[in-house]
This record gives structure tokens, C-alpha cells and sequence, in this order.
């Protein structure tokens, strides 16, 4: 594979920056920040340090036993990105741009978010670091995860409402983008996934890639060989990207797993790679769900984090060259496979990852038992518990 | 050679400025636009700039984002504007430039967008999301329509930048007053000056000021430093606001009238 991004923030046809022209030289600025962050020694040990000390890394690479003797198939272990600190994958972003913003002498952050992993993830380096935080989401999600709401409060970040358009993701980060032209010279937009105008597709992949490193190391070392497939979620597409970038030039089959919400024969779902075809939003070209005059549709998944009408640009990029195979689990797959891990290794899922666990439910049992799988469990179910049980009618 | 060109040649000949109304097309209704345009002119606009309505419009505060809401549930669509352009060059030779999020380009063709553009009568193009290193091709296909198309600059657009954007630009240039989005509070009107003065270092091209203007003395104060005034969020509140088709029409008059009074 060849190395993405170009000088101009492409992946192939897809990315770049169709952003207003006051974002332009902020987004220059980040861009030269970084590149010069990425050489400086002292900004990477600070970087591990943090990683190593505050968030708990390395995670572990669980081999899940039970369930792969339940599923009867391939070995089946999970990167326990659940374990981090927090409580998702998140977080290995908002560090590193949190270190960016002091380096760019930046004062406060903002950041959208869905299903509140993200704002929790910014609100809790803020907090450290001592930055002015606000937080955007839609209020259907500050609904359905209520929890995450209050911990980004606690943590000292306003979360900002937003009751436009349909309530969710895309609203907030289009808010994100609106507060972040007004103020775009003391503030840092921390963006949350590998999505958006160059260079946050890049620096978001970047950050997280210490996931895919981390396992491929520890994958040597229990298994003296590397996986045969990699399964993980994608709404935007860090954790998958997180994972996915080390093996890219290796003998690995990859899965990236989108929201099928009521199923993507109907119009009810996150999948665009199933319902989508190419577009412009939020400072990116890639596919998204739009109607045939370019308008966005709405989308729907039981999954805040999941809900979204574009998939990050260099998922576009590998969906084209048939390096990633794209598929979807519904709601109700996404449910069980909620259950089935709860239940069988004590370990609760985040409803986003629980859609990586569903392909895994159907993907395990049909290879041989000397193939392994690795599933990243990008985040941990606490935050969805509540909204699981109103589904099933029972009060928390 | 283009209305927009000639426009701002033969108020430069009277020592005019151009007045630029901002509406939303399909705000309530495309009739409603059609009858709103021509009212416009009639009270002294120098060119009209209609808004394409997006879904998610990033560069747009509230009063816009609601206007392109109430546009979509009333169905607008790029191909209907283009019709309603078509019927109203029967009755103005009126300037007219789309405010055009490019999704929608895109989602239509460019170059299908460019000819039935030109077709239908349109002079230029304002696409807010599409800075100067995205969209040359786009730019030069519009250029062989002749459809102008219209760079933003902003507070925060380097000399370099200034340098790329006017030489893309064609028509004039947009400034964009202050860091934020439309409908926001005006700045001082004296770092306007300086970025404009720069800008018209750069290039020949008229230069029009846009974004938090919302009244007869700022538009004035901006006119005197500018070769346009562009007023939007303040004209789009008048026409959401419920009441008689002819109050509307007669309150969007005397606000036109007013501000080109005020630029002159």
C-alpha cells in the first residue's frame, strides 16, 4: 500500500479540505504543528508517557475462550480498548491533540460528539491540562447517553446542545465547525474521528495507530504469528483505522463493520457503504447517505457513536481498493452480540463495538479452529446500560 | 462581457457602490423568491445573491440555517432555482449569484451545473466551502460556461492566500468581515479597511464586503471602504417573519431602499 495521505490530504479521490476559507490557515497551522510535533523526540516521549501513565496502556490482547468456543470457529481475541482510561479508544486522540493545542498556545478546545465517549475523552484532558471546554451534541444522543453527559459536567466542559437538523452527530459537528470559525484564533477544534478537512483524517489515524502496533506485538508474542482477519466498527472510523493501519501492507483480511440500524434494505441505518455513494460533508469527500440533490439523509442506529452520514476518507479509499471488506449489523445483531459477551465472558461491550462482535458472530464459526481473529473492543458498555434497558422495557 | 462585470463598471463610472441582498431561494416559497427579486431590484439592489438551500450549511448561523430548512420542506430543489432564474430573466437582466454549498454541485454535475447555470441565466457562483486549493477543475469548467465564480476571503486569509484567491476569482471578490458565521456581530469597521485595502492590491477585482452587516450605518461604513455591500441574516428575518405577502414584500422594500440609500 502506499502511503496515505498526499501533500494535499487525499486518499486516492477522496479527503482534502472543503472548508470555509476562515478555517483554512488554522487547519494550515495544525498541519505544520503537527508535522513538527511528529519529529520532535520530546513531544512523542511526552506522548507515550501520558499514553503509558494516564490512559493504561499498553491494553491487553484478551484471548476471549468462551466465546470462541461457543462461536465453535476460528480464536477469537479482543483488543481491550474498553480497559482505557475512560472507558474507550478515544482517548489516544484527545491526548495527543491536547499536547498539539499547548504547542499551538491554544487556550481552549471544543469537540463534537455522539454517543459522549469523545466529549468524555476531551473534557477529561481538558480537565488535566487546565484548557476551557465545550462540548457539542445533539440532544437526541445527551438522551440516550445521559451518563456521559453528566461525567463530561463533572469534568468541568459545558456540553452545548444542539437541536438542529436531527439531533445527533452531524449537527453537533457542523456546531463544532460554526463555534470553531468564530473563534478560531484561541481555539482548538479536537475532532473525533478520521473525519473532516485535512489534516484531522491523518492526525486522528496517526494517534490511534498505537492500538494496531501494540497488537501486532502482542499478537507475536502469544501466538508467534499474525491474525488472519481484524474486525471493527466503523462510524467515522478511528478505532478501525487504529487497529487496521499496522497491518495494512501485511497478509491480513480486515472487516470494518457499519451501523444496518432497522437493516439497509430499509431507509433506517448508517451504512454507506451499502446506501451511500460520493459526496462533500464537513470538510470531506466520501461516501455518505444523501438523496439525489446532495442533501444528507437522516440516519439511524442504536448506536449514537455509530450514527452517522459519512464514514472517514481513507475507509472510502480502501472500500475501493477492495483492501477492507465493508459490511453491517443491525440493531438487533448489535443487541445480541451485547448479550452474548456480557454473558459468556463478563465483559460489557459498547453498543458501537458490539456491531464488530456481531460480524464476528457470524464470521468465526466459519473458519478453522487454527485461524485467529482480532475484534477491537473499542469501548465498554457502562454508558449504554441504561438506554439498553429502557429498549427491553426495564427501569435502571 | 458579464452583468456582474458591467454592474460594478458603471457604478464605478458614477461613483456608486453595490448593494447585494442576500435571500434564500425557496424561503417560504419559489413564487414568493421570484416576487421577492424583482421587488428587490425596484428599490435599488445592484445584484441579487440567492442561497441554494443545503442541509447541513456549516457557514451559515441560525437565521440562513433556518431559511434553507423551511426551503427544504417546501421542496426546493437546485433544477426548480434554475427554472425560477429561467422565468425571471423574462422580466430583469438583474445580476443574479447562487450561494451553493458544493455537495450540491456535485450531486447535480458540475458541468451540468455549469451549463444549465449559464442556461437558465445565472451570473456567478459563491461556493463557501470551497477554499482556492479544492475545485480548479470546477473552476474551469464554469470559466468556459462563463459562469463567475466567486472566492471568500476572510480575517484570517494570509497574503498568499489573498495572492491564489483573487487570482481564481472572477467577477469579484467576497470578503468576509469577521471570523464567524452569517447573521454574526459586525467588527471594527477599520480592520475591514486594512484587509480590503489588501486585497485590492492584489487585483482589479471589485471588492464586496459580507456577514454581520445589518443596518443602514453599517452598511454605509463598509461602503465607503468597499465596491460592495452584501446584506443577508437581517433580510432573511424580515421575510420569516409571518405576516401579509404584501406587508413582507413592502418591508423588504423599504429595508433595500434604505441600505442602497445608505451605500450611495
Amino acid at each position: 500500500m502506499n502511503w496515505v495521505p498526499n501533500s494535499k490530504g487525499r486518499f486516492g479521490v477522496y479527503g482534502g479540505r472543503y472548508v470555509p476559507e476562515t478555517l483554512v490557515p488554522a487547519l494550515e497551522e495544525l498541519e505544520r504543528t503537527y508535522a513538527e510535533a511528529k519529529r520532535d523526540p520530546a513531544f512523542r516521549n511526552t506522548l507515550r508517557a501520558y499514553l503509558n501513565q494516564y490512559v493504561g496502556r499498553p491494553t491487553p490482547l484478551y484471548f476471549a475462550k468462551r466465546l470462541t468456543e461457543y462461536l465453535g470457529g476460528a480464536k477469537i481475541y479482543l483488543k481491550r480498548e474498553d480497559l482505557c482510561h475512560t472507558g474507550a479508544h478515544k482517548i489516544n486522540n484527545t491526548l495527543g491533540q491536547a499536547l498539539l493545542t499547548t504547542r499551538m498556545g491554544k487556550r481552549r478546545v471544543i469537540a463534537e460528539t455522539g454517543a459522549g465517549q469523545h466529549g468524555v475523552a476531551v473534557a477529561t484532558v481538558a480537565a488535566m491540562f487546565g484548557l476551557e471546554c465545550d462540548v457539542y451534541m445533539g440532544t437526541e444522543d445527551m438522551e440516550r447517553q445521559a451518563l456521559n453527559v453528566v461525567r463530561m459536567r463533572l469534568l468541568g466542559a459545558r456540553v452545548q446542545a444542539v437541536d438542529t437538523g436531527s439531533r445527533t452527530l452531524k449537527d453537533a459537528i457542523s456546531e463544532s465547525l460554526r463555534d470553531w470559525t468564530t473563534h478560531v484564533e484561541s481555539t482548538h477544534y479536537i475532532l473525533g474521528s478520521v473525519l473532516g478537512p485535512h489534516p484531522y483524517p491523518m492526525i486522528v489515524r496517526d494517534f490511534q495507530a498505537v492500538i494496531g502496533r501494540e497488537t501486532k506485538r502482542q499478537m507475536m508474542k502469544c501466538e508467534g504469528m499474525l491474525p488472519h482477519a481484524l474486525v471493527a466498527c466503523v462510524g467515522g472510523g478511528s478505532n478501525a483505522l487504529g487497529l487496521f493501519s499496522a497491518f495494512m501492507n501485511d497478509d491480513v483480511e480486515m472487516i470494518g463493520v457499519e451501523a444496518g440500524g432497522f437493516g439497509v434494505e430499509t431507509e433506517k441505518h448508517a451504512s454507506r457503504f451499502a446506501g451511500g455513494s460520493v459526496g462533500v460533508l464537513h470538510g470531506t469527500m466520501t461516501y455518505l447517505l444523501q438523496d439525489d440533490d446532495g442533501q444528507i439523509r437522516l440516519t439511524h442506529s442504536v448506536s449514537a457513536g455509530l450514527d452517522y452520514a459519512a464514514v472517514g476518507p481513507e475507509h472510502s479509499y480502501y472500500h475501493d481498493l477492495k483492501r477492507v471488506r465493508y459490511t453491517s449489523a443491525t440493531d438487533d445483531e448489535a443487541l445480541s452480540a451485547f448479550d452474548l459477551l456480557t454473558r459468556i465472558e463478563g465483559i460489557m461491550p459498547a453498543l458501537e463495538s458490539a456491531h464488530a462482535l456481531a460480524e464476528v458472530v457470524k464470521f468465526a464459526p466459519r473458519l478453522s479452529a487454527e485461524k485467529v481473529i482480532v475484534v477491537n473492543l473499542s469501548g465498554r458498555g457502562d454508558k449504554d446500560v441504561d438506554h439498553v434497558a429502557q429498549l427491553r422495557g426495564n427501569q435502571v | 462581457m458579464g452583468r456582474i462585470h458591467l454592474t460594478f463598471s458603471q457604478l464605478r463610472a458614477k461613483n456608486q457602490k453595490a448593494l447585494i441582498p442576500y435571500i434564500m431561494a425557496g424561503d417560504p416559497s419559489l413564487e414568493m423568491t421570484e416576487a421577492l427579486v424583482l421587488e428587490i431590484e425596484r428599490a435599488g439592489a445592484d445584484i441579487v445573491e440567492l442561497g441554494v438551500p443545503f442541509s447541513d450549511p456549516i457557514a451559515d448561523g441560525p437565521v440562513i440555517q433556518g431559511a434553507a430548512q423551511r426551503s427544504l420542506q417546501a421542496g426546493t430543489s437546485l433544477q426548480q432555482i434554475f427554472r425560477l432564474v429561467q422565468s425571471l430573466r423574462t422580466r430583469t437582466q438583474i445580476p443574479l449569484v447562487l450561494m451553493c454549498y458544493y455537495n450540491s454541485i456535485l450531486a447535480y454535475g458540475e458541468k451540468r451545473f455549469c451549463h444549465a447555470a449559464v442556461e437558465a441565466g445565472v451570473d456567478g457562483v459563491i461556493v463557501p466551502d470551497l477554499p482556492v486549493e479544492e475545485g480548479a477543475g470546477f473552476r474551469k469548467m464554469a470559466r468556459i460556461s462563463a459562469l463567475d465564480v466567486i472566492l471568500l476571503l476572510a480575517p484570517t486569509s494570509t497574503a498568499e492566500r489573498v495572492g491564489k484567491a483573487v487570482k481564481a476569482s472572477q467577477g469579484f471578490v467576497y470578503y468576509v468581515s469577521l471570523t464567524g458565521v452569517t447573521g454574526a456581530q459586525l467588527v471594527q469597521v477599520a480592520a475591514i479597511e486594512k484587509k480590503v485595502r489588501e486585497i485590492r492590491q492584489a487585483s482589479q477585482l471589485p471588492v464586496a464586503v459580507g456577514f454581520g452587516i445589518s443596518s443602514p450605518s453599517e452598511a454605509a461604513a463598509v461602503a465607503s471602504i468597499a465596491d460592495g455591500v452584501i446584506v443577508g441574516s437581517a433580510l432573511v428575518k424580515i421575510i420569516a417573519k409571518p405576516a401579509e405577502r404584501s406587508a413582507v414584500l413592502n418591508r423588504v422594500s423599504a429595508f433595500v431602499r434604505d441600505h442602497k440609500q445608505a451605500v450611495s
